[in-house]
């Protein structure tokens, strides 16, 4: 099976969708003539035409509406942002209008868009362009979210939510783009709304989505070393999310930890300790725990920085804290 | 460091207790264990203990008076220790008053039977009945604590827990509860002592829990219902069609009566032998019954059963119930295992508890977890009649009086010693042929007492 890195995959999974569906086309910033801010868009304006291929202004309220119109009249907008810290801008659209659209015109109006960007933080971008923003999106009745933490996931899951006849927020990640993975020739399709257990083992579940998907895989890895066999359940779709598959993964290990990107305080690890008590509290061999951005915004400075993040060390001493191994 | 004294749930159904009498002055020193008070609870007279060393400073219930489970009723401390905050918040029931025990130590099976008529061995009623009912560290104001731990500097790791106080996961509670584990036996493993899934697994490789170290070790020591002690059975169509069915007919348990009456002659012989060999060798005409009862239910597990609403389960061990008339109304104790004890242990053990039940003595596991009930009422005079069936129970047997009649043997007529009995049937159970076959056991061995040791 061919290796390709993460961006290849998210380009692919556009590229397959436009060349099958002519209403689909991608907008944003650099999407064109710059061949795309990080290069996932390489080649699509020689393809494809500056007709649906569209550069826009530093202006994201501005084309997320424009994005929100076109799917109103039945065209499947992919909005490419630079970064998911620029789309607070444009938070309007997609909540005010994309989001309700369906809701509020009784059903007269789908609203099939994508909207896409990296999440979160990738190296020393300060506080202002380093943050998670999925507990805000997945707030939102009316939006889809999802999160891919792997090559062939990313693919997968773009396409099935270029299909969607519902606004689905995509979040990706700049560490992310370079990480390659298997993914095969032939289409596949990844449904929303199903997690995946990447990892099987009986002592501890990890919930976890995005790039920390990498993280809990790695420290699976690890504790293998010790004889601590963990199941890592990737979410893959924060909403809606896969319940199931977190219930059944916990009534198995009887021990849960949840790792995400973003911040403590209503996050999503918060949602998801609240469905492992509802559905497993009599499964439960110990409280789960949750390992997070710290409750700060992200320093700059590059020590302060990885003592802020969710890593490796703060995921295996989180499964020991819940073994009971310290 | 101050102990509160509350009004203990002392028995499994107790909502308020009277105060008889203090055993302990103002002022006396008392000891973690040793009794405080006697307190009249809805089924006997109990002993209220004291949870923890010191003086008994205060003692906030007078004689006679009754309270609800939770209220204050004293106050242990050190001679010099300040109470004021503690006794000025008495007179009114802690927080979670009326609930048996708020952190409830036994992994109890109500919630798996979701029935209220659940059966409960002695070791879950006397857990319940010895857990105060609240007595954490973040009872007491710090004024008074010193905001010290309760337990004394112990490593912050795997200290033991507060005596009384068990810490366990849901999960450890849940299949405690799935293999009758008492978690009060238990060790825990996890940080401060909390029972978790290893320990559990580990108690039931061990065989068994240990049983509870509770100030008050039952003589009998009845051993907590274990897998291997009965089997449950999910109910058949056709098991749930006649419940419902019949329960519609007559009240929540349908229940039918047989009546037969039996030939003592051989009993009365065989007590006539034994009393010739001297006075201590003495059995009455209810011990045999109650022998016999017991060895004819080892060998019908159908009919020593519970109804416990969406299954049967059947019991292996007969643990024989004895209604008791008392001055203040019906008790029933039980005599654990009566198939497996000699007559003799079966006649000393029916006396004494029901001399104790009289005098209000009983503890709640002597009358709790019995699996099958005897009613006698044959010193009355009454040729027969029925009784009404102790839930969950399959059935109980209703004892007439035994007495010389006129009956037709081999086309003559002759005079023998008869005793009728009324088998009340809980049809949801037990249908009439069922019962039926078991009254011929009991025919079997009342009229050959000889089959009684085989």
């Amino acid at each position: 099976m061919p290796v390709i890195t993460y961006r290849d995959a998210l380009g692919a999974a556009i590229r397959e969708e436009m060349q099958r569906d002519d209403r689909v086309f991608l907008m944003g910033e650099e999407v064109a003539v710059y061949q795309g801010a990080y290069k996932v868009s390489k080649g699509f304006l020689q393809e494809f035409g500056e007709m649906r291929v569209v550069d826009t202004p530093i202006t994201e309220l501005g084309f997320a509406g424009v994005g929100v119109g076109a799917a109103m009249v039945g065209l499947r907008p992919v909005i490419e942002f630079m970064t998911w810290n620029f789309a607070l801008l444009a938070l309007d659209q997609v909540v005010n209008a994309a989001a309700k659209m369906l809701y509020m015109s009784g059903g007269q109006y789908k609203m099939p868009i994508v909207f896409r960007g990296p999440n979160g933080a990738a190296l020393q971008l300060s506080a202002q362009h380093s943050q998670a923003w999925e507990s805000w999106l997945s707030h939102i009745p009316g939006l889809k979210v999802i999160a891919p933490g792997t090559p062939y996931d990313a693919k997968g899951l773009l396409k099935s939510a270029i299909r969607d006849d519902n606004p689905v927020c995509v979040l990706e990640g700049e560490m992310l783009y370079n990480t390659k993975g298997e993914v095969p020739d032939e289409e596949y399709l990844i449904p929303l709304g199903k997690a995946e257990l990447k990892r099987e083992g009986e002592h501890c579940s990890i919930i976890t989505h995005g790039k920390m998907v990498l993280v809990a895989m790695q420290c699976a890895d690890q504790l293998a070393k010790e004889g601590i066999n963990i199941d890592v359940v990737d979410l893959r779709t924060i909403r809606p999310m896969d319940v199931e598959a977190i219930g059944e993964s916990v009534k198995k290990t009887n021990r849960a930890v949840v790792l995400e990107e973003g911040w403590e305080m209503c996050g999503v690890g918060a949602q998801v300790v609240d469905f492992i008590q509802r559905d497993c509290f009599d499964y439960l061999d110990a409280p789960v725990v949750r390992v997070h951005q710290a409750d700060t915004p992200m320093p700059y400075a590059k020590g302060l920085e990885k003592a802020a993040k969710p890593d490796l060390p703060k995921a295996i001493a989180a499964v020991r804290k819940v073994m009971y191994l310290d | 460091m101050a102990t509160k004294v509350f009004m203990e749930a002392l028995s499994p159904t107790m909502e308020e207790g009277r105060l008889v009498k203090w055993l302990k002055n103002e002022g006396d020193a008392v000891k973690s264990g040793e009794a405080l008070a006697e307190v009249e609870t809805d089924k006997a007279i109990m002993e209220l203990v004291a949870r923890g060393d010191g003086v008994l400073r205060k003692r906030l219930i007078n004689e006679g008076d009754s309270a609800p489970v939770g209220t204050l009723a004293g106050v242990i401390a050190t001679a010099d220790e300040n109470i004021d905050a503690l006794v000025a918040g008495a007179g009114s029931p802690a927080p979670a008053a009326g609930a048996p025990a708020p952190e409830k130590v036994v992994a109890g099976q109500q919630e798996t039977a979701g029935a209220s008529s659940v059966p409960r061995s002695g070791e879950e009623a006397q857990a319940e009945a010895s857990t105060p009912p609240q007595q954490k560290v973040a009872d007491i104001p710090p004024a008074i604590s010193g905001g010290a731990p309760r337990t004394p500097a112990a490593p912050a790791g795997n200290a033991a827990p507060a005596k009384g106080d068990v810490r366990s996961s849901p999960l450890a509670r849940r299949l405690a509860s799935e293999r009758g584990l008492d978690l009060n036996g238990v060790q825990g493993s996890g940080p401060n002592g909390r029972i978790i899934k290893r320990d559990i697994e580990a108690a039931a490789a061990a065989g068994a829990a240990t049983p509870r170290a509770a100030a008050a070790a039952a003589p009998s020591a009845p051993v907590i219902p274990r897998e291997g002690d009965f089997h449950d059975e999910p109910l058949s169509s056709i098991r749930k069609t006649i419940a419902r069915r019949l329960g519609e007919s007559i009240g929540p348990i349908p229940t039918f009566y047989l009546t037969a009456e039996f030939d003592l002659t051989r009993v009365m012989e065989m007590r006539k032998a034994m009393a010739e060999l001297g006075d201590e060798f003495k059995v009455s005409v209810n011990d045999v019954l109650l022998k016999a009862t017991a060895v004819a239910l080892s060998q019908h597990p159908e009919v020593n059963a519970h109804w416990l609403g969406d299954k049967i389960r059947y019991h292996n061990r007969v643990h024989l119930g004895m209604a008791v008339a008392t001055a203040d109304g019906l008790i029933v104790p039980v005599i654990w295992d009566a198939d497996r004890k000699r007559m003799s242990e079966i006649s000393r053990e029916a006396k004494e508890l029901a001399k104790r039940a009289r005098e209000r003595k009983l503890k709640p596991e002597e009358f709790t977890g019995s699996t099958f009930s005897v009613s006698n009422l044959g010193m009355f005079g009454i040729d027969q009649f029925t009784a009404i069936i102790n839930p969950p129970e399959a059935g109980i047997l209703a004892i007439g009086t035994s007495e010389e009649k006129l009956v037709v043997v081999n086309g003559e007529s002759v005079v023998r010693n008869r005793v009728r009995v009324t088998m009340s049937c809980d049809h949801r159970i037990i249908d009439g042929a069922v019962g039926a076959k078991f009254l011929q056991t009991l025919r079997r061995l009342i009229e050959n007492p000889l089959m009684l040791v085989y």
